[in-house]
């Protein structure tokens, strides 16, 4: 129980904030003339650093905001962290945001396959299992029809069989319960479940602690990039839902434009002052 | 360093069949719900250089031997080159949604760009040799060549596909300004006129514009039915070389950024 699948190292995401950005060069040298070309630094994670072992069912909690989903990305290989390093054995199945690779020009059973090569799997593969996603979405009926006049809903069902069906190492899921209705929302609850009956390490990402507490054994709480508390789920969870508002001040107090450096500091005392109240 | 190779060709093979399915699903849409199809990757090369060759032989006269195969092969390099390289220097930014949320070698877009491109070359090729025949170019065992520079082209639209896409995700005003710069190249290549008519410092000039060389190798081949000489090896083969390293090049140092700015 102790091979590690996910070993994130001091992980640090820097982003230039929107603002500031330069999108033509006419502008990039009158700003370089100047002298006002500055970016205003956000840094969306810092000094992360988690370890998930095999058959984890690993639980990530957090404000909007806290840099959740900027995790789930470099985990997932879609970014490069500014600083740290990221290692995950074996295979993975992002399920970041459904129905990425969809065309909406093509039909479901055309976007199967596409969806499917995207996610790295192969024709003959996804041939033979074709049956069993379109079993799992209950399209039977749409297949020929070309996906822009599906429902989200209905996208949604299509991409969840479809990134599914392989059997990867390790599972990424980044809020994509709450799409669907409740009946497909079961069906997907009970699919990764199975999945994590065999042994299939997962990483959650959910604002409905239900979930969290149902199916993770570890936890971790960030907020603004920093790691607060990580462990044993249940221990993780209540400290997040007695303490989480102390966060909350917190994000106000980032949002005054600041330099780097001061911005930083700031942010890692306010995050010690968490730590402090949780121990009182 | 080796190691390096056999990993990029292990992630190639697996994203392979992306390809693939990419190149398809552009052909599919591309002529979906039309009653013609596919037929139009043919009728239209055809009907454009009709057009071309209508406006051309009346309205602007060169003493050109055979004029409308003069026009049309290097008509076809030229839309090859044009086309492709348009489309993939949009082709990293108009996948955004996609390179933000999963995990793909993202040469991948320039790359699939680039191919589809060349197979509507292709079924030109087709048109063109139908107007050879109607034209009655002699044909000579050298035409069976005419792939060589089809190819070297195709990996210079490459290196430079490659180049553009990653200048737009940093700076989106390299695509109007490459529309302008299409024009200028359309005008230096001698696609409707002969070279002799122009100055002679202009014709010094022109040998600096790498599809000179391009449309010069493929009309040596197709259309006068000769050897390629030593000097269209050497270009060729120079530019396409020239471009697809500092294409890999560029595209390699600034890959890892682009999700910072689609």
């Amino acid at each position: 129980m102790s091979q590690p699948m996910i070993e994130v190292e001091n992980v640090s995401m820097r982003f230039n904030m929107a603002k500031e950005k330069v999108d033509s060069i006419k502008e990039m040298f009158i700003r370089r003339a100047k002298g006002t070309l500055k970016f205003e630094e956000f840094f969306a994670l810092t000094n992360v650093s988690l370890r998930v072992e095999k058959g984890d069912v690993f639980g990530l909690v957090g404000l909007n905001g806290s840099g959740k989903s900027t995790l789930c990305k470099i985990i997932a290989g879609v970014m490069k962290p500014s600083q740290g390093s990221c290692r995950v054995y074996g295979s993975v199945a992002p399920l970041i945001e459904l129905g990425a690779g969809f065309d909406p020009d093509l039909t479901a059973r055309e976007n199967v396959f596409l969806n499917g090569t995207v996610l790295g799997m192969k024709p003959s593969y996804l041939e033979e299992r074709f049956d069993e996603i379109v079993e799992f979405s209950e399209l039977h009926d749409f297949l020929d029809v070309a996906v822009k006049n599906y429902s989200s809903g209905m996208v949604a069902r299509l991409a969840f069989s479809v990134a599914t069906i392989m059997d990867p190492d390790v599972l990424i899921c980044d809020e994509i319960l709450s799409v669907g209705d409740f009946l497909f929302k079961e069906k997907c609850e009970k699919r990764i479940s199975e999945m994590i009956e065999r042994g299939t390490t997962v990483l959650l990402v959910s604002h409905d602690i239900g979930i969290v507490e149902q199916l993770c054994n570890k936890a971790c709480w960030l907020s603004h990039g920093h790691v607060i508390a990580q462990g044993d789920c249940a221990g993780v969870v209540n400290d997040y839902q007695e303490n989480a508002h102390i966060g909350f001040a917190l994000e106000k107090e980032s949002r005054q434009p600041e330099p780097r450096e001061k911005q930083y500091v700031a942010s890692a005392a306010a995050v010690k002052i968490c730590e402090d109240e949780e121990i009182g | 360093m080796l190691g390096y190779f056999r990993d990029t060709f292990t992630v190639f093979r697996k994203y392979y069949y992306l390809l693939k399915n990419l190149v398809q699903r552009d052909l599919k849409v591309k002529y979906r719900r039309s009653t013609l199809g596919f037929l139009w990757s043919f009728l239209n090369p055809i009907l454009m250089m009709l057009i071309m060759a209508a406006v051309f032989s009346y309205m602007f006269r060169f003493q050109i031997e055979y004029f409308a195969a003069y026009l049309l092969s290097a008509q076809l390099i030229f839309n090859f080159y044009n086309s492709a390289t348009s489309t993939a220097m949009g082709s990293v930014v108009g996948n955004s949604a996609l390179i933000k949320k999963v995990y793909i070698p993202k040469y991948i877009f320039p790359f699939e760009k680039v191919i589809f491109e060349f197979i509507n070359a292709l079924f030109a090729v087709v048109a063109l040799f139908v107007v050879l025949l109607v034209t009655r170019v002699p044909f000579t065992p050298w035409i069976l060549l005419f792939p060589i520079p089809l190819v070297l082209i195709f990996v210079f639209n490459l290196g430079v596909g490659l180049i553009l896409s990653s200048l737009v995700v940093f700076f989106r005003d390299v695509q109007h300004l490459y529309g302008v710069v299409v024009v200028a190249l359309n005008y230096l290549t001698p696609i409707f006129y002969p070279v002799s008519m122009l100055p002679g410092w202009m014709q010094f000039a022109i040998k600096f514009n790498p599809l000179y060389w391009y449309v010069g190798m493929f009309r040596q081949v197709v259309l006068y039915g000769a050897a390629p000489t030593a000097n269209m090896w050497i270009c060729c083969l120079f530019c396409s070389a020239a471009a697809l390293l500092i294409g890999l090049l560029v595209f390699k140092a600034q890959q890892d950024k682009f999700i910072l700015y689609i």
